[in-house]
């Protein structure tokens, strides 16, 4: 009897309701329970978990004198070579996935603060430690070296003096157990 | 809002989500949907490369006259090859000398192992031209070599950390003429040795200058070229090597070395060597570079001085 047995497996036929969702009008935040985060009206950043804020958390003492912040154009040239540099970190194949979905407008304002600080062009250093701003990122040493040369680069287009140059990275160099991961 | 703000990003995500993204380069996504896809495929589909070229320029030295990464006369406490510690970088070099009576060619391979170890091969050919027909070798008698060196990396880096705390390298070079019964009839008393190295190297980028320091223990005679040890002495003495290195630009480095030698032969006196040298890193991998270099009284042919062209291919 091959028409009961149609009906029966047409019976057996899971009722078909809605056609599957779109995965991309799925809120996936809220679907795992993931806080949204929003960025500040003013400031643009995201917030960040509470921190004691201290200058020392900038990793380096900072140069006397004004010969270091003179070299780097003051803070109108610190704050285009960081700019310069975030723009180069985010674009560089070898490393520009650790910084894909960062905070790069809070990066910006502190990469700026901390080098300012460092070359004594007159800035407190607001951010975190080297040590918890880089934790699970996952960096090693050839990441490292990147983003030094990314340094580099941007310290020459802005004219940077080489030694200068050196200088701040004579600074820069004793962090990398820091911002150095695996 | 200040022009720096203004800058678009994305929102931020978890550090866990972070690796995932990190680990699997590939993954782009931020859903959570392709994290949670990426973390099942990381172990299998994440492969690191052992090579991606990632040292920084010239931190890997050029090739020694003996095959060792370090200067030209002097062997530093680099590692060869331009790896950093997650990968295996490889090197090769040709360098040639023309000295007052005499032509130096040399040529040799060496491998960076995690910036930890180094194993390399050189071959020295001395070519004595008109001095071997008056030393009755034979006009365009030629010297030749083999040596076989590791290093090993103990503390320190050349360019990161402490600026007090230098890389330190111990190494060995086993150095094997292939002229053994001449050297033997010069006075050696082998045909082959063994020199061992601990050095200390730097680059103190508050000045810009990059500073080596080396201890030999050797009993070579000319770099092992008339073998080992002598009528004047037989066994191993500390010697000196020491460089001076000024970094113009990230790719040009000028220098000096100075190295001491022992005189262990009765027939020929053998003086210090040193050299002023200018190195260009071309691209990346290609490294050029050009010396002035005194090695002294050469087998009783004194004033022994001339020009070094070294090309080294480092990945
Ligand atoms: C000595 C070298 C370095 C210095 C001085 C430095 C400095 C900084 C500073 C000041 C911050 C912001 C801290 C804060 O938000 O409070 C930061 C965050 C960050 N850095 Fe670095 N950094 C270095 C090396 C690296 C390297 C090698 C990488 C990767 C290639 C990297 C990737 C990042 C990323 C992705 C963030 C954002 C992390 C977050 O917002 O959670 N940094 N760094």
């Amino acid at each position: 009897m091959p028409f009961s047995l149609a009906l029966a497996l047409l019976a057996a036929q899971p009722v078909v309701d809605a056609p599957p969702e779109d995965p991309a009008a799925v809120d996936w935040e809220k679907e795992f329970g993931i806080e949204k985060k929003v960025r500040d009206p003013v400031t643009g950043e995201f917030p960040v978990d509470p921190y004691a804020q201290d200058p020392a958390n900038a990793g380096a003492r900072p140069f006397a004198g004004d010969g270091m912040a003179r070299a780097f154009g003051g803070q109108d040239g610190i704050r285009s070579i960081v700019d310069r540099l975030v723009d180069l970190n985010v674009k560089d194949p070898r490393i520009a996935d650790i910084f894909r979905n960062q905070d790069t407008v809070r990066l910006r304002r502190t990469l700026f603060e901390q080098i300012c600080f460092i070359v004594g062009a007159g800035c407190s250093y607001t951010g975190r430690d080297m040590k918890s701003s880089h934790k699970d990122l996952g960096t090693t040493r050839a990441d490292l070296n990147a983003l030094v040369e990314n340094l580099q680069q941007a310290m020459r287009e802005h004219k940077v003096p080489f030694a200068a140059q050196n200088r701040l990275l004579s600074r820069l160099a004793p962090m990398d157990k820091d911002v150095v991961e695996r | 809002m200040p022009a720096h703000l203004a800058h678009k990003a994305p929102d931020p995500i978890s550090p866990r989500q972070r690796q995932v993204g990190r680990a699997c380069r590939s993954s782009r996504s931020l859903a959570p949907f392709a994290a949670i896809a990426a973390l099942a495929l990381t172990s299998a589909a994440h492969a690191e490369p052992l090579m991606d070229g990632g040292k920084l320029v010239l931190t890997n030295g050029i090739s020694t006259v003996e095959g060792a990464s370090g200067g030209g006369l002097a062997t530093w406490a680099t590692i060869a090859g331009m790896e950093t510690d997650r990968g295996i970088g490889i090197s090769a070099h040709v360098t040639g000398i023309e000295l007052a009576d005499y032509g130096w060619q040399s040529h040799g391979l060496s491998v960076g192992i995690r910036d930890r170890v180094e194993l390399s091969w050189a071959r020295q050919n001395f070519d004595t031209r008109n001095v071997g027909a008056a030393l009755g070798l034979g006009k365009g008698f030629r010297f030749n070599q083999d040596i076989f060196g590791a290093k090993l990396r103990l503390v320190g880096d050349t360019v990161y950390g402490s600026p007090w705390l230098p890389q330190i390298s111990v190494g060995v070079q086993h150095k094997r003429s292939l002229d053994g019964a001449i050297v033997k009839a010069v006075g050696a008393a082998a045909a082959d040795g063994t020199d061992f190295t601990a050095s200390a190297t730097k680059l103190v980028l508050s000045k810009s200058v990059l500073i080596n320091a080396t201890a030999r223990l050797t009993n070579a005679n000319q770099f092992g070229l008339l073998g080992f040890g002598g009528p004047n002495q037989t066994g191993r003495t500390v010697q000196f090597e020491g460089s001076l290195a000024w970094m113009l630009t990230p790719r040009l480095v000028v220098g000096g070395e100075y190295r001491t030698r022992p005189s262990n032969l009765a027939i020929a006196r053998e003086d210090d060597a040193h050299d002023l040298f200018v190195a260009w890193a071309v691209t990346r991998n290609a490294t050029l570079t050009a010396a002035y270099a005194d090695v002294g009284s050469v087998a009783t042919f004194d004033g022994q001085r001339g020009g070094l062209v070294s090309l080294q291919f480092a990945f």
